[in-house]
């Protein structure tokens, strides 16, 4: 086969970064007549295979093991590792989540074969294939290549490619087995929890008034909050504003937080990290000001203002009273 | 407890980002650098466990040329105990594997009980090399670390999963946990630890040649495919033409 795609669990459905992994393969095969498998794994393999048999692939591979019930990295990774020696597989997609993050690097080493990760684009002529990558907190692209044969490990970006645009079929279903001992899993894992939920739920909300860490410090979010008032929206954050402790994580948006798509989404002081952005770039208007006009949050803006939040937002309370 | 912090020096937030002539990297003239931000919280989570314990060391390892030597100082300033600089010309290098390597080759001999690093750094975004290192010299690893605890040989560790959720996992010492920033508040240098670092050691390590697995065959500015309209003038009139745009575009008010 030419391209594996490795296709991850979430609350027993194959998780939309998968589908999205799929319409990356069929991109990418399309006019090379490459060959398309997805590898399912875990205690919901079945359901999985017959969720991804639906999709134009050549075939699923069907992976069960006790030692893979619930994840570990070290189990993980030297499945996928087992798996992609037998198979020799040109390119292994994976859509970039957290569980991609934590245990692909593994497969990395073990095959010392390169990771290429949260690809936006590819594009490929005769000569090579070349993936798009956001760097320097997404104010700028590169270009990468790789350096060798392959198997290539290669994730993409949330949405990168649409599972919408994923073409159907029928595919056939294979089971494949490795060897896994106990031995092999060195970390013990506990059931997944969340922490203080409830408080602010800002995935209804149709006004989100938004800070980063533009806005200087502490003292200044209550001059946010006003105007969220006076807007009649919810206050919500940026990571960094979290971790500074200026407001509780409940109002965190992003990657790591809650994903909104407000009607209208008032960024203030936000540079548009990625992370971010992925938890908010389905607002129907977003309005940012920031005073550094290369903020990469301008480009998802539909209107911007390069300027002071702390100089516009309180006059900007007090002409909406 | 002996342990490594892998610290990288990165173009500030606030920096420009001027590209060289033939796009292949940035023109490092001109940047402002500064320590990587989740490597900063790395730092402080190995110098808290140190100092709860009575014992051990902090060693911080950084990979680059010369000027990386202003983030290791910090590091020694804020309470590590010596530092390794794995000196050469980083500029340009965006290959984990390969980078990786030379780190586990340095530090292969001192036999740390743990490895803290940043998740990922701010320029390259790789987010891999900790997990690297750490699956080469046969640790446990763990990413996305927002909470550690250790007690006799296990490292227990809070990771951060999607949409708000959390696990805690546990794993036997050596381990390699890559820390998510936000789990502790960073220390500022302090005038006697600026001056007492000055004294510290520093070994520098110069590496071999390695193997290049992935590189960067051009960087550019992305271009937008979005119609951003701009509004400007003074604060009265952008304030203005917000309300403007709130009452009639977006019809919000």
């Amino acid at each position: 086969m030419d391209i594996l795609i490795v296709i991850e669990e979430n609350n027993g459905k194959v998780h939309r970064m998968g589908l999205e992994s799929i319409t990356a393969a069929q991109t990418m095969a399309k006019g090379r007549g490459f060959s398309i498998a997805a590898l399912v794994m875990g205690s919901n393999a079945d359901e999985l295979a017959t969720q991804v048999s639906n999709y134009d692939i050549g075939e699923v591979l069907k992976l069960q093991h006790d030692l893979l019930s619930s994840y570990s990295s070290d189990g993980y990774a030297e499945a996928v590792k087992q798996v992609v020696e037998k198979e020799s597989p040109k390119y292994v997609f994976f859509g970039h989540t957290y569980q991609v993050r934590d245990y692909v690097p593994k497969i990395s080493a073990k095959l010392m074969k390169p990771f290429l990760v949260d690809n936006v684009l590819m594009n490929s002529d005769e000569e090579e294939t070349v993936f798009t990558k956001q760097m320097f907190n997404a104010k700028l692209y590169s270009d990468m290549i790789a350096m060798d044969e392959g198997p290539l490990l290669i994730s993409f970006q949330s949405a990168a490619y649409s599972s919408d645009n994923a073409a159907s079929g029928s595919a056939s279903v294979r089971d494949v087995n490795i060897n896994l001992d106990s031995s092999m899993i060195k970390t013990q894992s506990e059931d997944p929890f969340q922490e203080e939920s409830g408080g602010v739920d800002l995935t209804s909300a149709e006004i989100i008034v938004s800070v980063g860490r533009g806005i200087g410090k502490e003292e200044n979010v209550p001059m946010a909050k006003d105007l969220a008032k006076a807007i009649g929206g919810e206050l919500a954050s940026s990571r960094p504003v979290v971790d500074a402790g200026w407001l509780s994580s409940t109002h965190q948006i992003g990657s790591s937080g809650q994903s909104v798509s407000p009607k209208m989404y008032l960024a203030l002081g936000i540079s548009g990290a990625i992370q971010h952005v992925v938890g908010m770039k389905g607002s129907k208007n977003i309005v940012a000001i920031n005073k550094d006009p290369e903020a990469p949050i301008f480009e998802i803006a539909d209107y911007g203002v390069v300027g002071d939040v702390l100089e516009i937002v309180p006059k900007l309370s007090e002409a909406l009273e | 407890m002996k342990i490594a912090v892998l610290v990288k020096q990165v173009p500030g937030s606030d920096s420009p980002l001027p590209l060289n002539s033939n796009q292949s990297w940035l023109d490092e003239n001109g940047i402002s650098y500064v320590m990587n931000e989740c490597d900063n919280y790395a730092l402080e989570e190995a110098l808290q466990i140190k100092e709860e314990n009575g014992d051990g060391e902090v060693v911080v390892i950084s990979l680059g040329p010369d000027r990386v030597q202003k983030v290791i100082r910090e590091g020694l300033a804020k309470g590590a105990d010596r530092a390794i600089h794995i000196q050469m010309n980083s500029d340009g290098v965006a290959d984990p594997l390969s980078l990786a390597t030379l780190f586990a080759d340095a530090i292969r001999d001192e036999n740390f009980d743990l490895i803290f690093s940043g998740l990922q750094s701010d320029d390259l975004g790789m987010g891999q090399t900790g997990i690297i290192i750490g699956e080469m010299l046969g640790m446990s690893t763990a990413s996305l670390a927002m909470a550690t605890e250790l007690s006799e040989g296990i490292i227990k560790v809070k990771r951060e999963l999607e949409a708000g959720f959390f696990q805690w996992v546990s794993m036997a010492l050596p381990a390699s946990i890559t820390i998510q920033s936000g789990l502790n508040t960073p220390r500022y240098p302090s005038l006697k630890g600026i001056m007492g670092a000055k004294k510290k050691e520093i070994n520098i390590v110069t590496p071999g040649s390695h193997d290049v697995k992935q590189s960067a065959k051009k960087v550019y500015v992305p271009q937008s495919d979005k119609q951003t309209v701009m509004i400007d003038g003074s604060v009265d009139e952008i304030v203005n033409k917000l309300v403007e745009v709130f009452r009639n575009e977006i019809k919000v008010i």
